[in-house]
């Protein structure tokens, strides 16, 4: 176990020390204390390590994370694990605006709330909100997985692609082009799939499912009004 | 009857405000309901830098004889905070341009042309290609609000990178792809649905404002181990601010690109009528440097109308360190090239006129992703072409500055410079030729 | 674009405290802005028919005991008064609107920075930790305080461009972001009779404030007007006599924090400025949703 207290390093230390793990795994789990809100805690890491941080992270906190488990034991600032390739990143407490944004793989949870932006123009990630997320979620969202097992903000999904968005709760307007969908079986399989990765307990049939009406796909003068 | 026609022909007065061409665009809009989607960049004359000229040798100032008194042309960029600054034998750089918007052969084209010339090229909104990562010795990485193809593994590879804010086609626009564009490869590498029209982001995701911009910048920092230098790049519009606020949020070097700048597409009004000219960006850039005490220290690359040695030097001596061309580079390369003039007469177009890039029916084989379009542009001849046209633009901002009694680019300044009206002269903050007076210097 | 913090005691646990406590979230915001910094401090109130200023003159050896002799000889005033490095601090029982007038005529090289019954301001350009040591900010006492750290965006860097602004009595506000119409809603202002000091973009929303209070609106209304006539990007935090306030345009893309327990409510636009706060561990931590006010008021 390597331990890096903030306190008395420094966030550059720190990240040096993780981004050598990339070539050769001399060790496997790192904690990190004092974080204390430190922005872009963890970030660019490629190699299968566990770093759990004490405490709340600042911005960007696994910023293009590959293959390494990163935990918060704590709150995490904007753009937690933005543009994450692989791996998993947990927050176990609130995680503010734009999480897991354009993230291209990989399992984000977050085990709190999600502030505004979750998930936006998401690029193949998985995300599992325990609580609520807020307004334009999954902006512009490409594909991936979002589940949330709170509600969710105004303009869910507005200009949507081919992301699967999961809600069990109540969502307070859908954003441009974002409509309920038929919830068959495949969805059920895949969403019993996603809350078991998370290690969420909850019922799929209980979720709606939300998708792109795939209006926007091509120009046409009708929708004009919906830009 | 040939001289009544004559006669009549005499009398038809067309009218500025609406010549044919507006005419033909209104009924356009009446058809189809949609803007006007174009490539290129600004057409309508602006003032630019044919409207100045350098004062050259005289009794008190002494040329340099070619050859044995150097004239250096090499420029280092982003030496302020990273371990591996970019070096450059000529500070003609090409601009940022999308694999997506330009077929793969044309990028693997631009990379080895600005090889041979020692030069860098730029990503563009759509990720970096092996082709143009193979080719091109120095290469800045794009990222852009779209995020399109952005991953770790290539922003490791990259000599720079560039934080987008806009650029001058369109400050404020986002990306723009047509679905006719939008082939399997540009699909995979921007995780599209092939064929749709791609809509784009016209801010990041996950920052707005230079505040949160220099945090930004230290995880870019932080995640390639402060190795490269971090350029922001802006279309220029409060242009003298955006330098202040570039510099306060970490930048190791500021890209300004002016309202002539090309784009692969975007709406013909977004071009025409947002953004300054490049001339007029200059000295508020370089205004904003000097006043923080960061000119030289922070390098300004300045782009957005670039055609000859002429326009880089006088970039140079109104206090850039380098420029970027687009456009121009692209032409090299055989863009509007009237051997394929049958061609773009079959398309509605003809040469020298061509600015359809969004359609990716280009003859020559350039903004397309046509396969058999994309043949007609053989890579390895293109680069060549390309390592030529930077070789002359060197060659004769060389010639330039020599006249000037400059051993380095670098030493060109302002006071090298009149204009010949008094647009030019004011934007220029230079005088008018043959006095003294620079217009609006008292504000 | 800024760093913004404010700190609002719900008792009087840690009044004693209240600048010591503050000190180090401001100097947080350091890197956010690092051009400029200020903080508005509520405390120590006059009552009745008094009224309180604070006064700054650009050298440290201006003369005060003498303005203050002139002022209160014209206007036939009792005074307190104290200095504190280039800015002073007057409590007079006179009318607000007399002061003002007198200064206006007498001593136009004296900034008005704050008026009001409890408010005092203090601003500087230069980094945060130099002003708040050059104003002995630990030692302050108070109910509540906002502070500010700047990033000059579309104005120039000066001390009258610093943040807080405040254009009406015991009111003041700090931003982050940055406003798309404020140019014309200054001219529109102006005409009502708002005056201005600078371009600035923020010093327009507290005019905008000022003009809607002035005209009976009550916090909460003048907040919902605000989100009508405004545009841009704005992250604001509001201090008056008795309140403290924090909203966000519908946006939302500026960041905030709020921090709550028993004895305070903190905000700040990163986290990283709580950490020091007696109980940060316990106190409920949100931000604060779009289009959504945040008030607190002593009764």
């Amino acid at each position: 176990m390597k331990e890096f207290d903030l306190a008395t390093t420094t966030v550059r230390e720190l990240n040096q020390a993780l981004h050598e793990q990339a070539s050769d795994v001399t060790e496997k789990e790192w904690t990190v204390t004092n974080p204390k809100g430190s922005h872009n805690l963890a970030v660019g890491l490629d190699a299968p390590v566990n770093v759990a941080i004490q405490g709340h992270a600042g911005y960007f906190c696994a910023g293009m994370n590959k293959s390494a488990n990163v935990t918060v034991h704590g709150n995490a600032g904007q753009g937690v694990a933005e543009n994450m390739m692989s791996g998993v990143v947990r927050v176990k407490g609130d995680a503010s605006q734009a999480a897991g944004a354009t993230a291209q793989g990989g399992l984000l949870v977050i085990e709190g709330n999600a502030g505004a932006r979750c998930g936006i123009s998401m690029k193949g990630v998985d995300i599992v909100v325990k609580g609520s997320v807020g307004h334009m979620s999954c902006f512009m969202g490409q594909s991936g997985s979002l589940v949330v097992c709170g509600d969710a903000g105004e303009a869910l999904g507005d200009s949507l692609y081919e992301v699967h968005i999961y809600v069990k709760g109540s969502v307070k307007s859908l954003g441009a082009d974002c409509i309920e969908k038929e919830m068959r079986a495949e969805h059920i399989e895949e969403l019993t799939g996603l809350l078991a990765k998370a290690g969420v307990e909850e019922d799929p049939a209980a979720f709606t499912r939300y998708g792109s009406a795939r209006q926007l796909y091509t120009f046409k003068v009708d929708n004009a009004s919906a830009y | 009857m040939s001289n009544d026609i004559n006669k009549k022909n005499a009398t038809l007065k067309e009218s500025a405000t609406f010549d044919r061409a507006t005419m033909a665009e209104i009924r356009r809009a009446a058809e189809t309901g949609i803007y006007d989607i174009r490539g290129f960049g600004a057409k309508r004359k602006v003032p630019h830098f044919d409207d100045l000229l350098f004062l050259g040798a005289s009794m008190s100032r002494y040329p340099l004889e070619g050859y044995r008194e150097t004239c250096n042309t090499s420029v280092t960029l982003g030496d302020r905070f990273a371990k591996k600054p970019i070096v450059l034998d000529t500070p003609v750089t090409i601009a940022g341009m999308s694999f997506g918007a330009l077929s793969a052969n044309a990028k693997e084209a631009l990379g080895r042309g600005a090889s041979i010339a020692g030069t860098s090229t730029t990503t563009g909104d759509g990720g970096m290609t092996p082709e143009e990562r193979g080719q091109s010795k120095k290469l800045v990485y794009q990222y852009l609000p779209s995020r399109y193809g952005m991953n770790p593994d290539d922003l490791r590879k990259a000599d720079a990178i560039e934080v987008v804010l806009g650029q001058g086609a369109k400050p404020g626009g986002g990306g723009m792809l047509l679905g006719q564009k939008i082939t399997d490869r540009v699909a995979k590498m921007r995780n599209l649905p092939k064929g749709i029209d791609q809509r784009s982001a016209c801010r990041h995701p996950d920052w707005t404002g230079p505040d949160d911009l220099a945090i930004k910048i230290q995880e870019l920092r932080e995640i390639t181990d402060w190795q490269v230098p971090i350029y922001i790049k802006v279309g220029a519009t409060r242009t003298y601010y955006d330098v202040k606020l570039a510099v306060k949020a970490g930048a190791d070097v500021i890209v300004v690109d002016g309202m002539q700048g090309g784009t692969a597409a975007t709406q013909d009004v977004f071009i025409e009528h947002v953004g300054i000219p490049t001339m007029a960006a200059i000295p508020q850039a370089v205004q904003a440097l000097q006043e923080m005490g960061m000119h030289r220290k922070v390098q300004l690359i300045v782009s957005g109308g670039i055609r000859n040695g002429a326009d880089v030097a006088k970039c140079m001596a109104l206090g850039a360190d380098a420029v970027a061309i687009g456009t121009a580079a692209l032409v090299a390369l055989g863009c509007n090239d009237p051997r394929w003039e049958e061609d773009y007469q079959k398309i509605g177009s003809a040469a020298g006129f061509y600015d359809d890039y969004q359609e990716g029916k280009d003859p020559a084989g350039i903004s397309t992703q046509d396969p058999e379009l994309m043949k007609r542009l053989d890579p390895v001849a293109a680069g060549n072409r390309l390592a030529n046209y930077l070789r002359v633009l060197t060659l004769e901002a060389q010639t330039l500055a020599r006249a000037c009694g400059k051993n380095d680019l670098r030493n060109l300044e302002p006071e090298d410079l009149v204009a010949l009206n008094v647009e030019a002269a004011a934007m220029a903050r230079v005088p008018l030729a043959g006095t003294t007076w620079i217009p609006g210097q008292q504000y | 674009m800024c760093g913004i913090v404010g700190l609002y005691l719900k008792n009087d646990k840690y009044e004693n405290k209240l600048g010591e406590l503050f000190e180090p979230m401001l100097i947080a915001m350091t890197d956010r802005g690092p051009d400029s910094a200020g903080f508005a401090i509520y405390g120590d109130d006059v009552t009745g028919d008094w009224v309180k200023f604070t006064l700054r003159h650009p050298e440290e050896d201006y003369d005060w005991a003498g303005l203050t002799e002139s002022l209160t000889g014209a206007l036939g005033c009792a005074i307190e008064w104290m200095q504190n490095a280039n800015v002073a601090v007057l409590k007079l029982e006179a009318s607000e609107a007399s002061v003002r007038e007198w200064l206006g005529v007498n001593a136009s090289d004296v900034l008005i920075l704050s008026a009001g019954q409890s408010i005092e301001i203090l601003k500087e350009v230069g980094l945060p930790e130099n002003i708040t040591s050059k104003f002995n900010l630990s030692r302050m006492k108070g109910s509540h305080i906002i502070g500010h750290t700047r990033m000059a965006t579309e104005s120039a860097v000066t001390m009258e461009g610093s943040h807080p602004f405040s254009t009406g009595s015991d009111l003041c506000l700090v931003h982050n972001g940055s406003l798309s119409n404020h140019n014309r809603l200054r001219e529109r202002l102006k005409r009502e009779g708002i005056t201005f000091e600078t371009e600035n973009d923020s010093e327009v929303a507290a005019g905008y404030l000022t003009w809607r209070l002035n005209n009976g609106d009550s916090l909460q209304t003048a907040l919902e007007n605000a989100l009508k006539d405004l545009d841009g990007f704005f992250t604001f935090t509001i201090g008056t006599k008795d309140g403290f306030a924090v909203m966000r345009d519908p946006i939302a893309c500026k960041p905030a924090v709020l921090a709550e327990t028993e004895d305070y409510v903190a905000m700040a636009s990163e986290y990283q400025a709580l950490t020091t706060l007696p109980g940060i561990e316990n106190a409920t931590v949100w931000e604060p949703e779009p289009a959504t006010f945040y008030i607190w008021e002593r009764k």
